[in-house]
C-alpha cells in the first residue's frame, strides 16, 4: 500500500515492489558477509579470555565463559614473543625509512615528463612485475651479497615495491599542479629544492600511505626471515608466531590426557598471541582506512 | 662556450649546424637540466637491479649442473642444456604438481575473481551511504591480518582442538584435524583467502563505480528501470574496463599462487594436494640436500607459463575489447 502512495507523490524515486525486495536482499546479504568477517575475529577474542576447558568443551561460541586473564599473564612470560616483537619493530622502522627514501624521489622523477629516458626507465621497472628469477637465484644473490643470516636480508629486499613506486608516481602526476612547479622554477629553485621544499610538503597523504603499506608489509612477512635467518634471537614476530600457532598442528597427533593438557595451555596462548600480534595493525587500520583506499584508487587510475 | 649563445635568438645562431648535431645538442642540454631526476632514480634503480635483475641473470643455473657456491659463469661451469627441464617433465611429481597448482589457482580464481565485483556492485547499490561505508570498513579489515596469523586462525577453527572439533566433541563426536585431511586443504585455502581479501579487492571497483555518471542512472530511472536492472545495465558496463584489466592481471599471476600460505598450511596429511610447483621449488632448492639448478629450472618453467598466460590474456582482450595492458 505505502509503496503505491509514495509512487504517486514522488514519481522520480518511486520504489517498486521489485526494488524493495532488491534493497532488502542486498542489505541482508551484505549483513551476512559482515557477520562472516567479524565472527572469527570475535571468537578469537572471547576464546582468549575464556576458561580453556570451556573452550575445549565447545562451550564458548557466542560469548566468553568464566572470564580469565591467565592467557595474557602467561604470554607476558613468553620471552620469544617479546624478542620477536622488538625485532619486528626494528625491521619495520628501518624498512619504512629506507623505503620512503627510495620510493618517493624515484616516484617524483618518474612522474616528470622531462626525465631523460623516461620510457626506458618505465620498462625497467615494469619487467620485474611480471617476470622474476625465482626463489633460488634470489637466495643466491642474497648469499653472494653476504646478507644471509643478517637482519638486512629481511629489510633490504622490502624497501622497494614497484607497485608502490607506480602508485607514488601516479599521485604526483595527478596532484601536484604543473603551474606550481613552473612558478618555482621561474623563481630560480633547482630541481632538488623544488622536491624538498615544494613537493614533499604537499605530499603528506602519499607519504602516509606509503609508510603504512611498507610497514604493514614488513610487519606481516615471515618468508624472507624464515629462509635467511638462522639465529632465533633475530626472528621477527611472525616467525615466532609460526612456531607457536602452526608448528604443533602437523606434528602432534594421537590422543590422551597429556596431549589434551598440553593443548589446554597451548591453545589459550594461541588465542592470546593472535590478539597481541595483530592489535597494532588492526588499531591503526580504522584511522588510516581513508588513506588506504585513496592509495588503491590512485594506483588504479592508471594501470 | 657555445652554449651561452643559445638565447632568445638561439635558432638563428645554430642555423648553420646540421639537424643531427642540433638534436644532439638539444638532448645534451635536456640531460644537463634534468640530471637531478636521474640522481633521484638511482637508489630505486639500484635496488631493483640487485633484487630483481641479478636473480634473472642467476636463472642461468637452470641450464647448469650447479653446486651451491659455484660462480654462475666460471671456468668449470658444466652446461647441461635442458636436462633439468626434461628431468622435471619426467619426474613422478610433475603431473601431481601441475594438477595441484592448476586446480588451486583455477578454483581460487573462479570464486575469488567475481566475488569482489559482486560485493562492490552491491555496496554501491545500497540505500544507506553511511551503512555502506561502515560495511566497507569491516570488509577491509582482514586484509591486514598476516598470513601466519590467518593460518593460525584456521588451526584454531579447524584444527584438532579448534572450534569445529570442540563443538563436535561437546556433542559427543570424534575429533579430527582438518589440517591432516587432503580433502579439506583446497576449501580451507580458498575460503580463507576470500575471507581475507574480498573487501580489499572490491575497493578498486568501488572507486570505479563512484565515477559513474549520475545522469545515466536518471535516464534509466525515467525509462522505468528497476534498481537491479540499473546494476546490470548501468553499473556493470561502467566498470567493465576495470574488470578486463584486473582479469588480465590475475590471469598473468594465475600460476603464481601464494605459496607462502600453502607452505604454512602443509602437513604430512595433506601434502598430496598441498604440494605446489612453488613449494616444491623451495624444498628442492633450499632444504635438505639442495639441488639448485633443478629447482631453478622448475621455477623458470613456472614463470614462463605465467608470462605466456599474461600475453594470451592481453592479446585476447585486445581483440575482443578496447582494453589491454599494453
Amino acid at each position: 500500500m505505502s509503496v503505491k502512495n509514495t509512487a504517486k507523490k514522488r514519481p522520480p524515486i518511486r520504489l517498486g515492489m521489485g526494488d524493495k525486495v532488491f534493497y532488502t536482499i542486498n542489505a541482508l546479504f551484505l549483513g551476512l558477509m559482515a557477520l562472516i568477517v567479524i565472527y572469527p575475529l570475535y571468537f578469537i577474542v572471547i576464546a582468549a579470555i575464556s576458561d580453556p576447558d570451556a573452550v575445549l568443551g565447545g562451550k564458548v561460541v557466542l560469548y566468553p565463559v568464566q572470564i580469565t586473564m591467565d592467557g595474557f599473564k602467561r604470554i607476558l612470560q613468553e620471552k620469544s614473543i617479546w624478542t620477536g616483537y622488538l625485532n619486528t619493530i626494528i625491521y619495520t622502522a628501518l624498512t619504512v625509512v629506507l623505503a620512503l627514501a627510495v620510493t618517493v624521489p624515484a616516484g617524483w622523477a618518474l612522474s616528470r615528463k622531462t626525465v631523460p629516458g623516461k620510457k626506458l626507465w618505465m620498462i625497467y621497472f615494469i619487467i620485474p612485475m611480471f617476470f622474476g628469477g625465482g626463489l633460488i637465484p634470489f637466495y643466491n644473490v642474497m648469499s653472494s651479497l653476504g646478507l644471509v643470516g643478517s637482519m638486512w636480508a629481511v629489510v633490504l629486499p622490502s624497501i622497494l615495491s614497484v607497485w608502490n613506486l607506480f602508485m607514488t608516481k601516479t599521485f604526483f602526476e595527478s596532484s601536484i599542479p604543473d603551474g606550481l612547479v613552473e612558478a618555482a622554477k621561474i623563481d630560480g629553485a633547482g630541481e632538488y629544492r623544488i622536491f624538498t621544499s615544494l613537493v614533499l610538503p604537499l605530499s603528506k597523504a602519499i607519504l602516509a600511505v606509503m609508510a603504512l603499506y611498507y610497514a604493514i608489509g614488513q610487519w606481516n612477512s615471515y618468508f624472507n626471515a624464515m629462509i635467511f635467518l638462522q639465529d632465533e634471537a633475530k626472528y621477527p614476530l611472525q616467525l615466532v608466531l609460526k612456531e607457536i600457532l602452526i608448528a604443533s598442528e602437523s606434528t602432534m597427533g594421537g590422543s590422551g590426557e597429556t596431549i589434551l593438557e598440553q593443548y589446554r595451555m597451548a591453545n589459550q596462548i594461541k588465542y592470546v598471541s593472535v590478539i597481541v600480534s595483530s592489535v597494532p595493525v588492526l588499531m591503526l587500520y580504522p584511522f588510516v582506512q581513508k588513506y588506504f583506499s585513496q592509495g588503491v584508487m590512485i594506483g588504479s587510475l592508471k594501470g | 662556450m657555445r652554449k651561452v649563445k643559445a638565447g632568445p635568438n638561439g635558432a638563428a645562431l645554430t642555423a648553420d649546424l646540421s639537424p643531427s648535431k642540433l638534436r644532439a645538442r638539444r638532448r645534451w642540454r635536456r640531460l644537463r637540466e634534468n640530471h637531478p631526476f636521474l640522481v633521484m632514480l638511482i637508489p630505486a634503480v639500484l635496488v631493483v637491479f640487485l633484487f630483481n635483475y641479478l636473480p634473472i641473470y642467476g636463472v642461468l643455473i637452470a641450464f647448469q649442473d650447479f653446486m651451491p657456491g659455484d660462480p654462475i659463469l666460471g671456468k668449470y661451469t658444466r652446461w647441461i642444456g635442458f636436462e633439468n627441464f626434461t628431468r622435471f617433465f619426467t619426474d613422478v611429481q610433475f603431473w601431481p604438481l601441475m594438477k595441484n597448482t592448476f586446480l588451486l589457482c583455477i578454483i581460487g580464481f573462479v570464486i575469488g575473481f567475481p566475488l569482489p565485483i559482486i560485493i562492490a556492485l552491491m555496496l554501491n547499490a545500497m540505500k544507506g551511504r553511511r551503512m555502506a561505508k561502515v560495511l566497507q570498513t569491516i570488509f577491509n579489515g582482514p586484509h591486514f591480518i598476516s598470513l601466519v596469523v590467518l593460518v593460525g586462525m584456521l588451526t584454531l577453527f579447524f584444527g584438532r582442538y579448534g572450534l569445529v572439533n570442540n563443538i563436535a566433541a561437546g556433542l559427543g563426536g570424534d575429533r579430527k584435524s582438518y589440517f591432516l585431511e587432503s580433502g579439506a586443504f583446497r576449501p580451507l585455502y580458498i575460503l580463507s583467502s576470500n575471507w581475507q581479501d574480498f573487501g580489499w579487492s572490491a575497493i578498486i571497483y568501488i572507486a570505479a563505480l563512484s565515477n559513474v555518471d549520475p545522469g545515466q542512472h536518471e535516464a534509466a530511472i525515467l525509462d522505468g528501470a528497476s534498481r537491479f536492472q540499473r546494476v546490470l545495465h548501468v553499473d556493470l558496463p561502467a566498470i567493465m574496463p576495470m574488470v578486463s584489466v584486473m582479469l588480465i592481471m590475475s590471469i598473468g599471476g594465475l600460476m603464481g599462487v601464494g605459496y607462502e600460505k600453502a607452505l604454512l598450511m602443509q602437513t604430512d596429511g595433506n601434502l598430496g594436494v598441498s604440494e605446489l610447483i612453488a613449494t616444491y621449488v623451495y624444498k628442492q632448492g633450499l632444504t635438505g640436500v639442495p639441488d639448485q639448478g633443478y629447482a631453478t629450472a622448475i621455477g623458470l618453467f613456472n614463470s614462463i607459463i605465467n608470462v605466456v598466460l599474461l600475453i594470451i590474456a592481453n592479446t585476447t582482450s585486445k581483440k575482443f575489447s578496447e582494453n589491454s595492458l599494453w
